[in-house]
């Protein structure tokens, strides 16, 4: 009988419902607190630039002079150093991933 | 016999990772085989020149993909120790959570690509069926699902929510079951007993003379787990180190198994355990002097030496990986082998050579 081990798993199976979801007919649901992306709030912005100083991948720029907020989605890594050292609250990590990107540009706020 | 070299990787078709070996063959066995590493070198460890040491977390993080939770709990353990930090209770507890999360779906990934490997396509599919389960479940506790990103120099990022630990025990009992039944076709399937027992066996003494580690040694009945140091809560989490005496394929095949069930009991234990209070604490100051510290990953023992210089870049930062220690045993146990069982063999010691490499 050592030779139907596999018997009972397939079995089950066979009449059970497919645990893959049909994407992109589903789309996935993103999980609460994953880490999908950075998102920015202009109103309470400073422009302190400690967000970019505290980048470890460089992926933040900061114009104080323009009030420019620029983000590269290639380089950001998410971890979210920028969250814990922003003084007035302004990032936070959407659960959502973020569009795929074509160029390299960066996104300005 | 006329003698033939036979290359193989480093891509190839059952080889998860780029390797190369040469082996020399006399009809349809192995008599040598010369290993060569170097395709996926990225010079991680001299990074640490420029990178500060408080973000130089994130890149131990990803010298490898699998153990990338251990490889930045190491990093910290060693900062930490050079910086006389005590971690808070509460973070050793979830560090020892998540590191065993990450053994879960290691083990079960290497059972799929064994499965694989030995033509069991369905049996590799709900092996990672049911790592799915598991990474759906780092991903809610940490936010990533490769790259967790919750360790840190003093603590870790996040904390569990009661709700999380909740979802926690009764995902682990789904986990159980689901990886009871696969574990039941592993160890029980009269085809996966042929292709696995009496395959590459490593005896004790070699195991221990060639310098294995984790799984790989345990295999071949040496008792041996870092675990059993008590680093991060494992000194107040009860466990035995699992071992198998036969130290062929098939045992190394069962060890991995066993270790999925420990580590699923520990997870429970740490959860009940679990003390309140702070996750973090605050970091002062730099680094100075020179340790060694060493973990339990998944592969099996990782040791990180740091050297520092009380500036905010460290010296020296060089890795030791659980692969590095075992691939001497991979050329020992092809030696001999069926040219059709190389595969197999290959995969036993569950080679990861991005992390070998760094």
């Amino acid at each position: 009988m050592a030779y139907f081990a596999m018997s009972k798993l397939a079995l089950k199976w066979a009449f059970a419902r497919p645990c893959t979801t049909r994407y992109p007919f589903e789309p996935r649901q993103a999980l609460p607190g994953s880490r999908g992306r950075l998102v920015f709030t202009r109103d309470n912005c400073v422009y302190c630039t400690v967000c970019a100083k505290r980048c470890p991948t460089g992926a933040l720029a900061v114009n104080r002079a323009q009030k420019r907020w620029a983000i590269d989605r290639l380089m950001c890594i998410t971890c979210g150093c920028c969250i814990e050292v922003c003084p007035r609250k302004c990032l936070e990590l959407a659960p959502e991933h973020a569009t795929p990107v074509v160029t390299k540009d960066r996104e300005s706020f | 016999m006329p003698r033939t070299i036979i290359p193989f990787g480093p891509q190839h078709p059952v080889l998860p990772e780029p390797v190369h070996l040469d082996l020399v063959v006399e009809d349809e066995r192995v008599v040598e085989a010369k290993p060569s590493i170097g395709f996926v070198h990225r010079g991680l460890e001299k990074l640490v020149e420029r990178k500060d040491f408080v973000e130089f977390v994130y890149v131990a993080e990803r010298v490898c993909g699998i153990c990338s939770f251990i490889h930045g709990q190491t990093y910290c353990q060693a900062v930490e120790a050079l910086m006389k930090i005590e971690v808070p209770p509460r973070a050793r507890y979830l560090r020892t959570i998540w590191g065993e999360l990450s053994r879960i779906h290691s083990h079960l990934l290497w059972l799929g690509l064994m499965a694989d490997a030995i033509g069991f396509e369905s049996l590799f599919m709900h092996s990672w069926r049911v790592r799915e389960q598991v990474l759906d479940l780092i991903e809610a506790t940490t936010g990533g699902r490769v790259i967790f990103g919750s360790c840190k120099i003093g603590g870790v990022r996040r904390d569990l929510t009661s709700e999380l630990v909740e979802r926690l025990a009764s995902a682990l009992s789904t986990i159980e079951r689901d990886t009871r039944d696969l574990t039941g076709v592993f160890l029980g399937d009269r085809s996966v007993q042929d292709r696995l027992c009496g395959v590459g066996v490593l005896s004790s003494a070699d195991a221990r003379d060639l310098g294995c580690v984790g799984p790989m040694l345990r295999a071949s009945g040496v008792e041996s787990d870092l675990r059993c140091t008590g680093y991060a809560a494992y000194s107040e989490l009860d466990f035995t180190r699992a071992t198998r005496p036969e130290g062929d394929s098939y045992a190394r095949c069962a060890v991995r198994c066993e270790e999925v069930f420990q580590s699923i009991d520990l997870i429970r234990q740490a959860l009940a355990r679990l003390p309140d209070g702070e996750i973090a604490v605050k970091v002062r100051g730099n680094p100075n002097g020179e340790t060694f510290m060493r973990t339990e990953q998944p592969r099996g023992e990782v040791v990180y030496h740091l050297k520092a210089n009380g500036t905010r870049n460290l010296q020296r930062f060089r890795v030791r990986t659980p692969t590095f220690a075992n691939l001497p045993a991979m050329v020992k146990v092809l030696q001999g082998c069926g040219l059709a069982d190389v595969p197999v063999l290959v995969l036993t010691i569950d080679p990861c050579i991005s992390c070998t490499e760094r």
